[in-house]
């Protein structure tokens, strides 16, 4: 198949596809904000969003029949410690694959909910803003050049934020909600800033593979440890590490429908994408700060998570923050697979984030169209929809049990990798936590799906309507991905491993 | 002793604004404060780069005398990247001692990136005057609060009215 992709691209397309990739939608956000009518921009952000899909299928096709498993781009040719380098390797290909295919899915969802959310005049600049996300997330994917990580990761924040705030409409606590989003999101990618500072005085380089090369003879320098602490700290706001998740909720809670898919499937992911980068390319995670760090504060935290944000969900009445609760669950048990430090276990971390993605954003997708048609995100408002709107609500629920980690679902291939990576370095402890973590998420999933197909309609507004054919197809796309690939993983998890591999530097991985 | 410290007075400084700047983003509930504390901590970052990009004895970082590029390669070089810096002098043949440029650069990006985040924050700030009358941010949480607990019990309400039935 990834033959067939490079013979239909185009020699341009094979030699530019990594800076392409960022190109294009940048280009056109733009333009869309200066169109006329919503419905254009619509199209606009669907064309760019399907652009960027089509290149970072074209970049993970070079990556996996090319000699080395990496492309390496010069931006103006400018030959790479001294200039900034887009660099593409099996972990970032991966990542690339995931968000231009959520941004993909979550274009052509939004015009529904975003008619019905945001005052016509603002379409426009809704699609704008949703484009540039794109950049950032992709960009912090792509670029090999620290310093550059920084710019897009601020480019995906400030239009994240502008965009959490256009909830308003529905419901004013959105604006705070943004508001404490901004300042957290801005001191972390400032810590990480500092911290960067701090390797370029140590080190004289801002390259990441200079870096890591670099690196390990400093390793008893105090400013290369300084610098790996406020880096460390900086990625984890901005991946909402517990304890550091607290701007999350509300802001996922209250930002429109078509942003909280968006930002449920991608935004953490960049991060702990940039996270993984440093702990384990960037930095030697043999040196024992990196080991230290990775055993007596990830792995904490990220048991901490899984076991504190679970029990935090079940008491959630609202459905959007519940499942925004459960979000920062999810981190913890992503977080622990990295904390391991082995192919396995960041092989398993990284499996488990695709398939984070994949569910949280069908869960999101129905809550959506549900709440454009029947209103209210209260447990009891989503009483007897099982029997309304039957084909969104399977689709919920289909995600639901894959969040559980029921078998057949993504969500139990995920665990069991995750489960065995733990069982490998011998630690049942955690292997426990993740036990307890999917029976919280039992009982916290549990109470919608009773309420919906167990319980009476209480609702009077609509007696019985699905949510629109322009949700329902994503939904179903995202829910069919999470059987098929929970029936048959070794597609997913080859592509997961390979990235585990290139994160750790193992096989052929630079 | 003073000697370690004074050497390093610029860091001092640094610091000092950089905590004055944290604490007033999390002792503030004036949402304006708040942001501009948040200024001023990214205003100590940009100082420490450009702390970091000082040469002792350094020059302004303009290539000049020996160390001008020559050549005719040189000519053609300024739209390529890889040709150029295949005709600049390398560090190690420079005869003049400069200051490093590159943190000065980065410090642009960021000051750039600082003044849409506060452009933002303060757009956010006005909206929520708006909405709620106020830019105190404790005003806005107990406000927050109310709606939370009369959606409570507007939802214990509801469990009640079902019950018999």
């Amino acid at each position: 198949m990834m033959n067939a992709i490079l013979a239909l691209a185009p020699a341009w397309a094979e030699a530019h596809a990594p800076v392409l990739l960022i190109m294009v939608p940048l280009m056109l956000a733009p333009i869309m904000a200066m169109l006329p009518n919503g419905r254009l921009a619509w199209f606009t952000a669907i064309f760019a969003a399907a652009a960027a899909f089509v290149f970072a299928l074209i970049v993970q096709a070079l990556i996996m029949t090319g000699p080395t498993g990496n492309i390496s781009y010069a931006i103006g040719r400018w030959p790479p410690p001294l200039g900034i380098e887009f660099r593409v390797d099996a972990l970032s290909s991966l990542l690339l694959l995931l968000i231009t295919f959520m941004s993909l899915l979550t274009a052509i969802f939004s015009w529904p909910t975003i008619k019905a959310e945001i005052r016509p005049a603002k379409h426009a600049m809704v699609y704008c803003a949703l484009t540039l996300c794109l950049v950032g997330f992709a960009g912090v994917a792509v670029t090999g050049d620290a310093f550059n990580l920084f710019v897009f990761l601020e480019i995906c924040s400030i239009s994240a934020y502008v965009l959490v705030a256009l909830g308003e409409r529905r419901d004013r606590r959105a604006l705070p909600a943004a508001f404490n989003y901004l300042i957290m999101g801005t001191i972390g990618a400032s810590f990480y800033i500092i911290g960067i500072g701090f390797l370029y005085a140590a080190t004289g380089t801002l390259n990441m593979a200079d870096l890591a090369s670099k690196l390990p003879a400093l390793s008893d320098s105090r400013a290369v440890q300084a610098g790996f602490a406020f880096i460390l700290i900086g990625l984890a706001l901005k991946s909402a590490m517990w304890p550091m998740h607290f701007w999350l909720p509300n802001a996922y809670a209250f930002a429109p429908s078509a942003v909280t898919v968006l930002l449920a499937a991608t935004a953490t992911k960049a991060a702990i994408y940039a996270l993984a980068r440093f702990l384990f390319t960037v930095f030697d995670p043999e040196a024992p700060f990196v080991a230290m760090s990775l055993d007596y504060v990830l792995m904490p935290l990220a048991l901490a998570a899984i076991l504190i944000a679970s029990v935090q969900a079940t008491f959630q009445t609202n459905v959007r923050r519940m499942l925004a609760y459960s979000s920062v669950a999810q981190v913890g048990y992503m977080l622990l697979g990295l904390s391991l430090a082995t192919v396995a276990g960041v092989s398993a971390g990284l499996f488990h984030l695709t398939a984070h993605a994949l569910m949280k954003g069908a869960l999101f997708m129905a809550v959506a169209g549900l709440v454009l048609t029947y209103e209210g995100t209260h447990i009891k408002d989503f009483s007897g929809l099982g029997r309304s709107a039957p084909w969104t609500m399977t689709g919920f629920a289909i995600a639901a049990l894959s969040l559980i980690g029921v078998p057949l679902t993504l969500g139990f291939q995920t665990k069991l990798q995750l489960g065995r990576a733990l069982l490998e370095k011998g630690y049942l402890f955690g292997v426990a936590a993740v036990a307890i973590g999917s029976m919280l998420a039992i009982l916290y999933i549990g109470r919608i799906l009773v309420a919906a197909f167990f319980e009476p309609p209480v609702n009077p507004r609509k007696a019985r309507a699905e949510a629109p054919l322009l949700i329902l197809v994503p939904l179903w796309i995202l829910a069919l991905a999470n059987i098929y690939f929970g029936i048959d993983a070794n597609a997913l998890y080859a592509l997961s491993q390979a990235a585990g591999r290139a994160a750790l530097l193992v096989g052929g991985g630079s | 002793m003073w000697e370690f410290i004074l050497e390093r007075a610029n860091y001092w400084a640094i610091i000092g604004l950089m905590m004055v700047g944290l604490y007033v983003v999390f002792s503030s509930e004036n949402l304006i404060k708040r942001m501009v504390g948040l200024s001023v901590f990214q205003t100590s970052i940009c100082l420490f780069y450009v702390t970091l990009g000082k040469v002792t004895g350094g020059t302004a970082p303009v290539l000049f005398g020996p160390d001008t590029p020559k050549g005719e390669a040189y000519a053609g070089a300024e739209t390529d990247g890889a040709l150029l810096a295949a005709t600049t002098p390398g560090p190690a043949e420079l005869v003049n001692l400069y200051s490093n440029p590159l943190p000065h650069v980065l410090m642009l990006t960021a000051i750039v990136v600082g003044v849409a985040t506060l452009s933002v924050g303060l757009a956010l700030v006005v909206r929520i005057r708006e909405a709620y009358g106020t830019i105190e941010d404790n005003e806005v949480r107990d406000m927050d609060l109310d709606v939370a607990r009369l959606e409570a019990i507007a939802a214990a309400r509801h469990d009640k009215s079902e019950a018999p039935a």
